[in-house]
């Protein structure tokens, strides 16, 4: 078993033999032709069958992978139109009197490398698509036939680069993934990949002797592994059926709405950690973030972040959810979750410690940057902000005094913000006990459930001896969850829960049944849960 | 000679299919059409010589008509420069 590294273009797990893609690499000769008039007739005869190619390849494209994909056809046609191009090979032909086709190879070469030395990415990998065109012009001149038989069985084609025409040729049923040497994430092959959803690999240092050796191309970690041995393969296998299984519920329930059989509409979030698990929230069609943990901005730091290093990322984030509910919790470190440059004492019991919403209010300055930065923010997008640990009115009355500044500040320097809902996290026994109250102080509760149930029973989660007699459905802690959403309902607050419970399929219809109105979970568990929301009859 | 200037708000700037696009419309244009922007100048009707210009979003165009009913031109390539990039 040998492993190999590559950048991966498409995520996805791909097991098979592996063919050798050898290029039908044309050696262009410099010949001298006598007739030079007949010579351009050729080269236009050339460039019309060319065009008549790639407008059939343009309708197989359309039918496979869609017209966006299929439109780089289009392009090569236009590019054939080129008058640059059309005049350089007929220049050539003509005062140098040597054959089309290599007039057309000297020509290619020039625009490729034109492109190739271009500092931007897209525009360095458009010499793939010269190439692509040149090579289709010396094919028709030199009377070869192109198409890419790639035999009977399912493969994975490893190839030093592959251009886009002869990723669409290939027979889709026997596709399985692509391995290759040169492109780029940008080059159209990629593009093709993606839309194909056939997990690939570029950057790749290839070797012939792999022909026909069996392989896995594992698209997440972005690796080649030939030969894998038998328990490299049973979890390969595993991914492949759980990424399957996703891929059904994805085509059946994306675009979906979140309401039950009788109607009712839930709010159904994910969770994220950065702003690069964005990405994954629309993959899984999320229709909000219910718990954007802020804590990153602060972790991967060696100093205070800044006002506006912080609002880049709630805008950022914001933007991209375009008008979708982003619930951003304010910093909730202490307990488990460190930083250096807090310079907090030791403490011998943090999970009660001095954390979150206490580190706060005492350190005021931390907490109006923040804020600051969400509220201008909010001028981006839909955001609402949550506080962590609270355990009393009064530091909700707290809190306000400090938004109200924050607020006052803002107004007085002119800087615009929009409305934003504000929450409280309901993970202590007291928030619960008073949650009639606080229901009348914040717009929303999102119940984590993880501290929660840490603190009602007392059992340290870290501790693994605690493990047997950790129960997560306690009723301890769902009769909480009732008495939340009942409160919370009454005060004329939403209700969600934003811990590990919200994301446990077996007690979804239970809290739909209990009120709840908010699931905010890791994003590869919402398609699993709309499912369930979408069989679930509240009467 | 008749001019505008176009701020490109498309994502990956002039790119093939756009440059491809413009060079037809340029074609069906009364005047000669001329595009510069980074510091570079290119004919509109040729696709390679615009997208070797490099073109990104944010940067400026200028786009100039010569020749022929300078006013239809420029009016029908701004109507473009809108619509597409």
């Amino acid at each position: 078993m040998e492993r190999y590294k590559g950048k991966s273009i498409f995520k996805g797990i791909a097991i098979g033999k592996i063919k050798f893609y050898f290029k039908g690499k044309q050696q262009v000769k410099r010949e001298k032709v006598d007739n030079i008039e007949a010579e351009i007739q050729r080269y236009e005869q050339a460039k019309e069958k060319a065009v008549g190619q790639l407008n059939a390849l343009y309708e197989k494209a359309v039918q496979e992978v869609g017209e966006a994909s299929a439109a780089i056809f289009e392009v090569h046609t236009m590019m054939l139109d080129d008058d640059d191009y059309n005049d350089s090979v007929h220049n050539i032909i003509t005062s140098q009197g040597v054959s089309a086709e290599y007039a057309v190879a000297t020509t290619g070469d020039n625009f490729a490398t034109m492109f190739s030395e271009m500092e931007d990415e897209y525009f360095k990998a458009r010499a793939a698509d010269i190439k692509d065109i040149s090579e289709r012009l010396i094919t028709v001149l030199s009377g070869g036939a192109s198409g890419s038989d790639i035999g009977e069985e399912p493969v994975i084609i490893v190839a030093e680069d592959l251009a886009p025409s002869e990723t669409v040729q290939m027979d889709k049923d026997k596709l399985l993934a692509f391995v290759t040497e040169l492109g780029s994430a940008n080059s159209h092959t990629a593009i093709l990949a993606r839309t194909m959803n056939l997990p690939a690999l570029i950057g790749v240092e290839i070797q012939e002797s792999w022909n026909g050796k069996m392989a896995v191309v594992d698209g997440y970690s972005g690796t080649l592994i030939i030969e894998p041995d038998e328990d490299v393969l049973a979890s390969m296998k595993a991914r492949q059926e759980q990424d399957r299984a996703t891929r059904e519920l994805l085509s059946q329930l994306k675009g979906k709405e979140d309401v039950t059989l009788d109607g009712k509409q839930i709010k159904l979030y994910a969770n994220i950690g950065s702003i690069k698990d964005v990405a994954m929230v629309l993959e899984n069609d999320a229709r909000g973030i219910g718990l954007f943990r802020s804590e990153f901005l602060y972790l991967e730091k060696e100093d205070y972040p800044t006002e506006n290093e912080q609002f880049q990322v709630y805008k950022t984030v914001a933007e991209n959810m375009a008008g979708r509910r982003v619930v951003i919790r304010t910093l909730d470190i202490g307990a488990d979750k460190q930083v250096d440059y807090f310079k907090m004492a030791h403490e011998e019991n943090p999970a009660m410690g001095y954390r979150a919403i206490r580190i706060c209010l005492d350190r005021v300055e931390i907490f109006k940057t923040q804020l600051r930065a969400l509220f201008r923010a909010s001028a981006y997008g839909r955001i609402s902000i949550m506080y962590p640990m609270i355990i009393s009115v009064d530091e909700v009355r707290k809190i306000k005094t400090i938004v109200h500044q924050v607020k006052a500040e803002l107004d007085a320097e002119g800087i615009a913000y929009g409305e934003v809902e504000q929450g409280v996290m309901i993970e202590t026994p007291a928030a619960v006990m008073i949650s009639d109250l606080l229901a009348e102080e914040v717009d929303f509760f999102s119940i984590g459930t993880n501290d929660l149930t840490q603190y009602t029973l007392a059992i340290d989660r870290q501790n693994s001896k605690l493990d047997s007699i950790y129960d997560s459905h306690h009723p301890a802690v769902l009769r909480m969850i009732q008495m939340v959403i009942e409160n919370g309902h009454k005060g004329g607050a939403w209700v969600g829960i934003c811990g590990e419970l919200g994301a446990d399929t077996t007690l979804t219809e239970t809290f739909l049944k209990m009120g709840i109105d908010e699931l905010s979970v890791s994003p590869t568990f919402v398609l699993p849960i709309r499912k369930i929301i979408r069989e679930t009859n509240l009467n | 000679m008749k001019s505008f200037s176009y701020v490109i708000t498309d994502e990956v700037g002039i790119h093939a299919r756009p440059a491809g696009i413009l060079a037809k419309e340029a074609k069906t244009v009364d005047s000669k059409i001329t595009l510069s922007a980074n510091g570079k100048t290119a004919e509109a009707t040729k696709l390679m010589a615009i997208m070797s210009m490099g073109v990104k979003k944010g940067m400026e165009v200028t786009v100039t008509a010569e020749g022929g009913d300078e006013d239809a031109s420029i009016a029908k390539m701004e109507e473009f420069f809108k619509a597409n990039l």
